[in-house]
């Protein structure tokens, strides 16, 4: 029983971190129509950005138990990434979605050589420790209170993007936007503006996610290109576009903790199975409107 | 006979790759080989992209077809003759594009290259986690075969590669641009392009617009093992590396790079990437950067790609002794 509830506590930590990563992917592509390859370097960069951010905060004497707040604030520093590179993708946002796919591959080719000239080839981890919070356990299980306040804040994120988008002034106008751009533009709507503001949104979703992870797992070149792809899979389950979708979707980080403990082999084979399944069934996703 | 402006560019780039291996160092000419892989891949997957309109992020699926066919008969089946491996690898991702594409080609755009990358990520996870059947993160050997039923037994396998087989390569690479050539201008290539440009037209016109983008998907499957095979055949290993999703992203480089919307495009992309990626390794470690950069300059300001400059080149000179 233990074991289950440690896989449990397991998956829901890594589906949290899904979450954002796939909340920023959706948010990009409901307005922007752009299928962003570049958010898993986005998560990356939050990663390496976050270890180098809490080594200098450590050098400063800020206290250890400042490291959840501090990984937050270095995720939203990076924001400032968001504007130029939204800048770069404007020159193909009237081109055929191929292109668009392509230039953000050309971002993943090029963002994983920046993090090697910078932070080397090799694997960073975290030094300190981030158990400062304490574990909560029970028998056998136990869980690091720091995975439950992560766990916290990707809900807090969730409802706070909900009711951001659903019931502010600037929510409804990045919905209009989303829904027919040319009509937004008509009635006034700086669309310019709102697509820098909507992709830095995405970029820094995307780099709190690497830096709320960086304590329990290590940083390295491959997580870009490996979790992009699931944080993929996670949007095509619940729909592309689709807010509640990307928390629907975040569940497939469940599905793999459980097929780890059933059956090994089928790990990363049961995301993509679904997603496959998903694809065929229901191409618009679980909560997705149909698409054309 | 009048000569198209076709049939000179080929005879051309012909003549130039026939006459290499005298010109060059044998490592040169040992490079070529993943390039006529590649080129024989790519002229599979420019008649989907390029000619239907359907761009696949999971092509890399059926380069793995051919390496993993080829370890598999090479090495377990013990069968020697490549000829044998190439014909049993094509019918192999023929059987395999079937239901595959089945699926796919009733979407298009984006959500057709959203399913093409599931469907390859989902063979490469099944490559890196059936550790018993594929040999997982390791790979699987591709032994040596003979070409034409001879041995070469006195050449060691560099020379072997940069030999006869470069020049057996270079015919496969010519019998499948023939092919492809053939395809493209009879009246099921024409149909193929009325489907890109226009699907809902093509259909009122009683084309089976499923059944087109199916066929064209088959065909680029089968091209893609046979450049797969070669590629395992030169490295001796098949691993699934090759399949990852960021190799499908190197195919759709390639593809960009010499300009997709030209029939030599695909071959000429694969070329320059294929150098121009040796070059960079060799010069610093940081060449994925560099490619990165390339690849985002070519797509915001030549999509048309080389073959595309090219072409502006022509026109241009041509405009002037007008």
């Amino acid at each position: 029983m233990s074991a289950f509830a440690n896989i449990v506590a397991g998956g829901v930590f890594h589906a949290a971190v899904l979450f954002l990563v796939a909340a920023g992917l959706q948010l990009v592509f409901g307005v922007q129509k752009i299928v962003n390859l570049a958010c898993g370097s986005f998560y990356a960069l939050g990663a390496y950005f976050g270890i180098t951010f809490i080594g200098y905060a450590h050098q400063y004497g800020v206290s250890e138990w400042l490291i959840l707040p501090g990984l937050i604030i270095s995720g939203l520093l990076l924001g400032f990434i968001g504007p130029p590179i939204e800048r770069m993708l404007r020159t193909v946002y009237d081109r055929d979605e191929s292109f668009q796919l392509l230039l953000t591959f050309a971002l993943v080719l090029m963002f994983q050589d920046v993090y090697k000239f910078v932070w080397g080839a090799n694997p960073r981890s975290l030094d300190s420790g981030y158990l400062i919070y304490g574990t909560i356990s029970a028998g056998d299980f136990s869980v690091p209170v720091y995975n439950l306040l992560v766990i916290a804040a990707a809900i807090a994120v969730a409802a706070g993007l909900g009711g951001f988008l659903q019931r502010t002034n600037y929510g409804r106008i990045l919905r209009a936007t989303a829904e027919n751009r040319a009509m937004a533009e008509a009635l006034g709507v700086d669309v310019r503006r709102i697509y820098s503001v909507v992709f830095t949104l995405g970029a820094v979703l995307g780099t709190t996610a690497g830096a709320l992870v960086v304590p329990t797992a290590a940083a390295s070149l491959d997580m870009a290109i490996e979790f992009v792809i699931e944080a993929f899979a996670v949007v095509v389950i619940g729909g592309l576009g689709s807010m509640r979708g990307a928390l629907a979707g975040a569940l497939v980080g469940l599905i793999r903790a459980f097929s780890i403990l059933l059956y090994p082999e089928l790990e990363v084979l049961a995301i993509y199975l679904i997603v496959v399944a998903v694809l065929i069934f229901r191409p618009a996703g679980l909560f997705g409107r149909t698409l054309a | 006979m009048k000569l198209s402006a076709a049939a000179i560019v080929a005879a051309c780039g012909t003549a130039a790759l026939a006459l290499l291996p005298l010109a060059v160092p044998p490592y040169y000419t040992g490079l070529m080989i993943p390039f006529y892989g590649y080129a024989i891949a790519l002229l599979g997957f420019n008649l989907l992209f390029g000619y239907t309109g359907l761009l696949s992020f999971g092509h890399a699926m059926f380069l793995g077809v051919g390496a993993y066919g080829a370890a598999i008969l090479s090495g377990v089946a013990g069968v020697k003759s490549f000829e044998l491996v190439l014909l049993t690898v094509m019918f192999a991702a023929c059987v395999i594009a079937l239901p595959v594409g089945a699926l796919c080609v009733r979407y298009t755009g984006i959500f057709f290259g959203m399913l093409t990358l599931a469907f390859g990520m989902l063979f490469h996870s099944f490559l890196f986690k059936f550790y018993y059947l594929t040999g997982g993160d390791s790979g699987m050997r591709v032994a040596r075969m003979n070409i034409f039923g001879l041995e070469f037994a006195r050449y060691n396998k560099i020379e072997f590669l940069a030999g006869p087989f470069y020049y057996y390569c270079l015919g496969l690479m010519i019998v499948a641009g023939f092919v492809m050539w053939r395809v493209v201008n009879s009246p099921f290539g024409l149909h193929l392009k009325t489907v890109r440009d226009n699907a809902r037209k093509a259909e009122y016109l009683g084309v089976h617009v499923h059944r087109f983008r199916l066929a064209a998907f088959v065909i680029s499957a089968a091209f893609g093992a046979a450049g797969g095979a070669i590629l395992g055949f030169r490295v001796g290993l098949a691993d699934p590396e090759l399949v990852y999703w960021t190799q499908s992203g190197q195919l759709v480089f390639m593809a960009v790079l010499g300009g997709f919307s030209n029939f030599f495009g695909p071959i000429v992309g694969a070329l320059t990437f294929t150098v121009l990626q040796d070059q960079l390794q060799s010069l610093t470690e940081y060449w994925r950067f560099v490619l990165g950069a390339i690849l985002a300059l070519m797509v915001i300001g030549f999509p048309e790609g080389i073959a595309g400059l090219a072409a502006d080149l022509r026109r241009r000179i041509a405009g002037k002794t007008a």
